[in-house]
């Protein structure tokens, strides 16, 4: 019989990543009392809606959404966020930097530096005003050398800090979400993946994704040798990344491998206009993906590593 | 049995064991470099690094070089996990540092693999800590284990250093039974392959020094290893860990939806099963099989499923649906090898929390018999428990758990230990 042999068959990779971000998410739901899932618009986290979907279908998420928006993001993915939220029926929760700017708890060096960073801060003032216990995010063990040894859950204290010589060792699939007042759990369900299965993934389920992630024309300044957009406009009306002196605007064909802050997440030269030429272009390409894409990992070796110190997801 | 496994688009879990002066960071930084995972920024940052630190050529092994804060110290304090793919396969690797200090680090790294290479320097041949790795593994159920006989171009690819560390390790290993033979069946597939990491000899391509060997490259024996944990049928084992109640939805149809959400452990499950419900032991049968809403005929292992029954029956988080004729009786007192994790040492008078599948319960010490010192395998009395300290517990437990002996059920037969005033895991645990 056909399906007798099947079932001696082993899961495929994708398959079997699906399943373990299944039981991930199932986890966060039985063990925490407050979940909240962390939601860009990007397609990490937009894989993590459709994992949740095959978690919790028929039934709704058991937990809500959360976006912490920098103000400088791109309109394309602000729509597309309110859009796939709106049509999942899911509640989606908005927390801006700006307003932290406000309050006086995120200062900036200057008025153009980048903010990714600060989104800590404002992350840490939502989940206090929420009371949530842990914050589902979309980060992958490939992504970073600080990564790397990240867990699926990772325990936060009650500044929001990672330590990394104060984690629980992680065996077999028994996840341990548990964390006193205050403290927090940050739960990665797709941590195992790479770039590649993302893109897989997203090819399989037929993904809808925002625009800006297929090639397109657009006006750029190459900055240190990394492309950077020129001219973004945003909601309201103000246009960012304008042209420094001397440098030259061109107009080129390109897509972005991750968005995220304006200021800090360059394109790639591409002509990939749909998701079978990003598997290509992801198979062959030479550089990772952060390594071409976030201008924020380069000022050192331990970049990231010192951010997710303070608090970064 | 007539079934012909292919591997083709499977993902292999596999760990590497040895210490950094083994080769086991040039070893992993060859195979994701020879499998082209390296890309070229990370390659110019390597080896500016390497030149930084006055080398010739670059160090391959920078490629796992690890935190900050562990490059400050020198050590390695963790379990880091790298992936590459040969387009046949995905792989994960669990790269676990290899000191005596750091066995609960290897047992960790072991929890999720299902194939260990354990590493060699043919200059030194079968040393303690080839010993402690073995076992190790061999403790942690890992099916398949690689001997890889390494530095081979350090001994002048002599094949008689090679045939003797072979021979040094096989009678080792047969005498703790990690041998799989006609009287161990739960032993474990060995194999040997004699390699130059740093010279990429053996791993993904064979150069000419060893023509004495005609046996598989490494990477061709981790692109054959089975998938599976193991290939034996293994008894239905299904944890519940949520519960699917939309009966508040608009759509009247769900009004009476009750969802089991889990993941299949072990086993399979087809609709129209007879099932039991532990440990209440109710009966029923299988109505329903869901990913998401996509109904399915059956499920197998390592699926995250929705279980629908025939019959209301009241169950939640940490019930086990099993098959009724492959039920196991709840208990109330295991016995178990623990694994110590944490720094503060057991104390046997405390009250721990034990965590297995997706049920806890509260557990006292019952009585210590031995701990096992992990080089010489002698059991040795104890009355404590300190970090990396492996022995041999028996708990009672305030509720009842749906155990399978770790050996049958890798599943069903690990456990975690949980301190309740930090909150931190402490104890790793194999039902025996």
């Amino acid at each position: 019989m056909t399906t007798q042999q099947n079932q001696t068959q082993p899961l495929s990779h994708l398959d079997w990543l699906e399943s373990e971000a299944i039981h991930i998410l199932r986890e966060v739901a039985g063990q925490c009392s407050n979940p909240v899932l962390l939601f860009s618009g990007g397609k990490d986290s937009l894989c993590i809606l459709r994992l949740a979907e095959k978690a919790f279908r028929p039934g709704k998420f058991p937990f809500p959404l959360l976006h912490i928006d920098t103000g400088h993001n791109y309109q394309e993915v602000i729509n597309f966020r309110d859009q796939r939220a709106a049509e999942l029926g899911e509640r989606l929760i908005v927390r801006s930097v700006e307003d932290s700017m406000q309050r006086g708890t995120v200062v900036l060096k200057t008025a153009d530096e980048p903010r990714n960073k600060h989104q800590s801060v404002t992350l840490l003032e939502a989940i206090e005003e929420f009371g949530f216990d842990c914050c589902i995010g979309g980060a992958r063990r490939d992504e970073e050398k600080a990564r790397a040894k990240e867990r699926i859950m990772s325990f936060r204290d009650e500044f929001g800090q990672w330590d990394p010589k104060n984690q629980r060792p992680e065996l077999w699939n028994l996840y341990n979400a548990r964390a006193h007042k205050g403290e927090n759990i940050r739960a990665f369900p797709i941590s195992n993946w790479t770039e590649m299965d993302v893109w897989q993934y997203i090819e399989r389920e037929h993904l809808a994704l925002p625009s800006i992630y297929f090639a397109h024309q657009r006006d750029i300044v190459m900055r240190a040798g990394a492309i950077v957009p020129a001219n973004v406009p945003l909601a309201n009306g103000e246009v960012i990344n304008q042209p420094k002196a001397g440098e030259e605007v061109i107009n080129m064909q390109v897509r972005f491998r991750t968005v995220g802050d304006i200021t800090c997440t360059a394109p790639v030269i591409s002509d990939a206009d749909n998701i079978s030429k990003i598997v290509l272009e992801t198979a062959t390409t030479t550089i990772t993906e952060r390594g071409a894409t976030r201008l924020d990992d380069q000022t050192s070796d331990a970049s990231m590593e010192q951010r997710k110190k303070e608090g970064y997801f | 049995m007539t079934h012909t496994h292919s591997h083709h688009d499977s993902l292999l879990r596999f760990m590497t064991c040895g210490s950094v002066d083994d080769g086991k960071s040039t070893l992993i930084g060859r195979l994701l470099y020879d499998t082209k995972t390296i890309l070229a920024d990370t390659l110019t940052q390597i080896s500016n690094t390497s030149k930084k630190r006055g080398m010739e050529a670059v160090d391959l092994s920078l490629l796992t070089d690890g935190l900050q804060a562990e490059r400050e110290q020198g050590i390695t304090i963790d379990v880091a996990y790298r992936y590459f793919s040969t387009g046949t396969r995905k792989y994960i690797i669990a790269d676990a540092p290899g000191h005596e200090q750091y066995t609960r680090n290897m047992v960790t790294a072991a929890s999720t693999a299902n194939l260990a290479i354990i590493l060699i320097d043919a200059r030194k041949g079968v040393l303690t800590q080839t010993r402690r790795h073995s076992y190790l593994a061999h403790l942690v159920g890992i099916p398949h284990i690689v001997v890889a006989v390494n530095k081979m171009d350090l001994v002048n690819y002599d094949q008689t250093v090679y045939d003797k560390i072979c021979a040094d390790y096989l009678a080792f290993a047969n005498e703790i039974g990690l041998l799989r033979n006609s009287d161990n069946e739960a032993g474990h597939d060995i194999r040997f392959i004699p390699m130059s990491a740093l010279n990429g000899d053996m791993l993904v391509d064979r150069l000419d020094s060893m023509p004495w060997y005609q046996g598989e490259t490494l990477l061709e024996i981790l692109e054959k290893a089975p998938a599976a944990h193991t290939e034996q049928s293994e008894a239905f084992r299904f944890p519940v860990q949520f519960v699917c109640r939309p009966h508040a939805s608009d759509n009247p149809e769900l009004h009476d939806f009750r969802g089991f959400m889990g993941r299949v452990e072990s086993g399979e499950i087809a609709v129209g099963d007879a099932v039991t419900v532990l440990p209440n032991g109710y009966h029923s049968k299988v109505k329903a099989i869901q990913i998401g809403e996509q109904p399915l005929q059956s499920a197998k292992t390592e699926q995250s499923i929705t279980l629908l029954l025939e019959d209301e029956i009241d169950t939640s988080r940490g019930d086990m649906i099993v098959k009724t004729e492959e039920a196991n009786e709840p208990v109330k007192q295991i016995e178990a090898f623990v694994c110590w994790l944490s720094e503060t040492p057991l104390s046997p008078a405390r009250t721990y929390l034990v965590r297995h599948t997706s049920r806890e319960s509260k557990a006292k010490v019952g009585t210590i018999s031995y701990k096992v010192d992990v080089n010489t395998l002698e059991q040795q009395a104890t009355t404590d428990l300190k970090m990396n300290d492996i022995a041999r517990i028996s708990f009672k437990l305030a509720q009842p758990l749906m155990v399978d002996s770790y050996s049958s059920n890798r599943a069903t037969g690990a456990f975690i230990i949980i301190d309740e005033s930090t909150n931190n895991t402490v104890g790793a645990g194999m039902i025996i």
